[in-house]
């Protein structure tokens, strides 16, 4: 078959998917993560707890799914990223899972008992489930900057020379809590959408408003660090951008301190994603200030949009670099699938996304209207 | 590669897929039966058939959490645990993995919350289409999951690149419709709706062994003889068996469970008992039934059926032919214009994996002796005992629950659905159908080793270079994790079905037996 779509551009397309997903990802799953994060500082007593759930009760499994996509299309498109992050960061993803594996039997559990210390237990699962998860991947995006570190052999197999508390530099504890500051106040603003007013809505504007200025200080010293820091890498010589997906053969990477930069020089329209990284949060702040709602959760998605494609597009187009062998570097030109797998799952993509969407959308559209106090009396479904 | 950590990775991998698949097949089956079930009362709009499809709903909701919660290490273990492996044969193997996501489990997750909390907010048949799409999602979703498994059974439509150092796609048709995945789809969903018949079937008997909720007991009751009779027989007739002719793996599998060490001639015999010993490489004991295993396995009475001793041989053929395309790989690594060396390899290439079968021990399978091939040969058999009894567990309850339902079926059609013999029989059945489920996937992965990907790739050299203390802290928390979340949920199913189905939505209609009857 010949395929239309050439092997350098399907690239460039499957790296702008997986971000695509990774942002569907963070607005979805993570208002539901940041509701969970938020739950036993914003909602005291038994009522205004489940009000809370019930603000996601309904959508998360589907928003989870993300997730879940998230993973699959990683292993699908770039096969090698999926082999070795997740293997490299290994007890990172097994707290990360544990937290997970917490989460929807939590939603589930907590109602089917009265008793107190049951749904207090499960609060606390909810909580678990929401904060790890998020600091996590803000550790883990932390140690891709800055490089991670593995080695391949000649059958390309990786070995790693890290350890799980190597994972928490100042540099990736920063990094996580900019990720779990950006989706508290994510979760924030949905709980004064999707949520009653009244006391939980004003501490959740209270610990939003926090959140937010949080998001924007962290995100800004964590852009210093990565000009000045010493960190980025670089792709010495001319790379193949159709070559063999195989990281020993063609242009070896280096590193380079300050090279997280250079994509802002060469492409100055990428200026607009950091931009929208703070601008989304000052948006948000006054949202919530104003007790605009939309305004709020509309900021709140935009500085999320722009603070991962942030991170996205300084590395362009590096994936995951090696710190202690940079020619073992994951890049766009050497770490995906082949061709024709590349263009298989751009055509699924095609058909079934859209599709995903419109029915998420109607799937929203039936479940309209607030979560309240009042319905939890009436509706046994409810959480 | 350190073997401890291979073979605690392989254990990591044999509980959280069982412990999945504990949840898997309830929810395959059970999401169709509340289709029935909320079809009747979109037709007859009887109120007790919405109270029946909501009572089973919300027993599918707790199920189906665990479902979920599980699933989620599945799809991140690849990565985790067989790191080489997902390098290895990700360009084929994440791409049904990627599609279940897409297309089948987006529909189920997004859905399913409408299902539980849409009832007042859709029209009945709008309801009935969202419980609809739960179903269909979640039975798509096994097929995208046997798709990419039954690829490691039976790996066509791929080939090795040696520029990439992996298997690669040649044709995303093949590895769609291959045979054995098709055939495992079918057998496996099936064996999922028995399980939720079953499930149905013996709580409903549990009532009315009570005296309780008799309206709703008997026509659950109805609607599981009914599904699960046809399911049983799915199951068993559109067995897994099709595929058993493929391949070398395949056919060791058969002779393997058969524990059949030489090859038998036509019509071959299927043995009904015996103790295969794995030392003496014979079985002791051996009681056969004439003919049968030569109907099922080749379809005829003229065909023999290789045993192991042929299909070792057959092995050793093969491992000396990877050895020469081990070779020819490690010289395109060095030179990847080296056109000798290609010609080898493409001569070779269908064997390279069965040379990757030295590695175990040696590590450049070009200095293997003759010795240790012959050897190495033997590594292809699989655990036979294991196999031997996994297969008579797993096809004597298939058989059972054929009877099972077969009895239900005619019980419930005579009207007599307060026989009490057979409903103590019912309630005693409920675990059965998940041993055999169990025991249908040691059969299938146990009898693929020593492969990961059949023929392709060693499971020894699939997993991630991992450390010892890694795996046991996490084979220990998911251990006590998965532990004491079964224990959560078997008592809060136990719990809704000790509250009954008018617990929570409707109150027991004025006048009719429920639940009143249980006093009488």
């Amino acid at each position: 078959m010949e395929i239309p779509v050439d092997f350098a551009t399907l690239r460039v397309i499957w790296w702008a998917l997986v971000g695509i997903l990774l942002i569907g990802f963070a607005l979805t799953d993570g208002f539901d993560m940041g509701v969970g994060a938020l739950l036993p500082f914003v909602a005291k007593t038994d009522e205004e707890r489940r009000m809370v759930i019930n603000t996601v009760g309904a959508t998360w499994e589907g928003n989870q799914v993300w997730f879940i996509l998230g993973g699959g299309a990683i292993f699908a498109a770039w096969p090698f990223v999926y082999a070795i992050s997740f293997s490299g960061f290994y007890l990172a993803m097994f707290v990360v899972l544990t937290a997970m594996i917490l989460r929807p039997v939590g939603f589930k559990y907590r109602s089917k008992r009265q008793d107190p210390r049951w749904r207090a237990f499960w609060d606390w699962a909810l909580f678990v489930g929401g904060f790890v998860p998020v600091l996590c991947f803000g550790v883990a995006l932390g140690n891709v900057l800055q490089g991670a570190p593995f080695r391949l052999d000649s059958d390309l197999r990786a070995f790693y020379d890290g350890s799980f508390l190597g994972l928490f530099s100042p540099f990736a504890l920063l990094c996580g809590l900019l990720s779990v500051s950006m989706l508290v106040l994510h979760g924030a603003a949905w709980i004064t959408v999707k949520g009653e007013e009244g006391p939980v809505a004003e501490r959740a504007r209270r610990i939003g408003e926090l959140a937010g200025l949080a998001s924007i200080v962290l995100f800004a010293a964590g852009g210093f660090w990565v000009a000045f820091g010493g960190m980025g890498f670089r792709i010495e010589g001319l790379a193949d951008a159709a070559g063999p997906s195989n990281p020993l053969r063609g242009a070896a990477a280096v590193r380079e301190p300050g090279a997280w930069l250079d994509n802002y020089g060469r492409h100055g329209w990428m200026i607009l994603a950091p931009v929208l990284g703070f601008a989304g949060a000052a948006l948000a702040l006054l949202g919530l200030r104003a007790k605009s709602a939309w305004m709020a959760f509309t900021g709140s998605s935009a500085s999320a949009v722009g603070i991962i494609a942030t991170v996205g597009l300084s590395m362009f187009p590096f994936i995951l670099p090696s710190s202690v062998d940079p020619r073992s570097s994951l890049t766009v030109w050497n770490a995906s699938s082949s061709h024709l797998t590349l263009f298989i799952m751009l055509v699924v993509t095609i058909v079934f996304l859209p599709l995903v969407l419109a029915y998420t959308a109607w799937v929203y559209k039936v479940l309209w209207g607030r979560s309240t106090t009042a319905a939890l009396a009436v509706n046994p479904d409810l959480y | 590669m350190d073997p401890a950590v291979v073979d605690l990775s392989r254990l990591q991998f044999a509980l959280t897929a069982l412990y999945h698949f504990l949840f898997v097949p309830l929810t395959l089956g059970l999401s169709f039966m509340l289709v029935i079930m909320e079809s009747i009362y979109v037709m007859t709009k009887r109120p007790i058939w919405r109270t029946i499809t909501r009572f089973w709903g919300t027993l599918f909701g707790i199920n189906f959490v665990l479902g979920v919660a599980t699933g989620i290490t599945m799809e991140f273990q690849f990565g985790m645990n067989w790191s080489y492996y997902s390098h290895y044969v990700g360009d084929i193997f994440g791409a049904p993995l990627a599609i279940e996501g897409l297309m089948a489990f987006f529909l189920e997750a997004t859905f399913v919350g409408l299902m539980f909390f849409g009832w007042d907010k859709l029209s009945r048949v709008g309801h009935l289409f969202v419980t609809f799409m739960v179903a269909l999602g979640t039975n798509l979703s096994a097929l995208w999951i046997l798709v990419a498994n039954g690829w490691m059974q039976n790996p066509i439509g791929a080939a090795f690149n040696t520029d990439t150092m992996r298997m690669e796609v040649e044709s995303f048709r093949e590895v769609l419709f291959n045979p054995v995945a098709q055939a495992k789809f079918v057998h496996t969903v099936s064996a999922g709706y028995v399980i939720a018949a079953a499930f149905v079937l013996g709580v409903s008997a549990f009532y009315l062994l009570k005296g309780k909720y008799p309206g709703v007991a008997k026509r659950s009751m109805t609607v599981a003889a009914a599904f699960g009779l046809a399911s049983s027989l799915s199951v068993v007739v559109l067995g897994d068996e099709s595929g058993y002719a493929l391949t070398d793996n395949q056919k060791m599998k058969l002779a393997a469970l058969e524990a059949m060490w030489e090859t038998e001639p036509a019509p071959a015999g299927l043995a009904a008992f015996g103790i295969p010993s794995m030392a003496d490489r014979k079985t002791h004991y051996e009681v056969k039934i004439p003919y049968v295993l030569g109907l099922i396995a080749t379809r005829s009475l003229d065909k023999p059926v290789e045993g192991i001793f042929e299909l070792v041989a057959k092995a050793e053929d093969r491992i000396e032919s990877g050895v020469i395309a081990y070779g020819a790989v490690e010289a395109l690594k060095v030179n990847p214009n080296d056109m000798a060396a290609r010609a080898t390899f493409e001569q070779h290439r269908r064997d390279l994996g069965y040379g990757l079968l030295l590695k175990r021990h040696i590590a450049d399978p070009r200095q293997a002796s003759p010795e240790l091939i012959k050897q190495t040969a033997w590594d292809v058999v699989p655990p036979v005992p294991v196999m031997f009894w996994a297969f008579r567990v797993m096809a004597g309850i298939g058989f059972l629950m054929i009877l099972l339902f077969a009895t239900a079926f005619v019980l419930v059609t005579l009207r007599k659905h307060q026989t009490k013999w057979f409903l103590v029989l019912a309630v005693a059945a409920i675990p059965l159908p998940w041993i055999a489920a169990e025991m249908g996937w040691v059969l299938a992965e146990v009898g693929r080793q020593p492969w990961a990907v059949e023929g392709v790739l060693p499971t020894f050299l699939g997993a991630s270079s991992l450390t010892v203390p890694q795996l046991l802290i996490s084979i220990a928390v998911f251990t006590l994790l998965y532990g004491a979340l079964a224990v959560v949920e078997v008592g809060l199913i136990l719990k809704t079905i000790k509250r009954g189905p008018y617990a929570l939505h409707d109150p027991a209609p004025d006048g009719s037996p429920e639940p009143e009857a249980a006093v009488a």
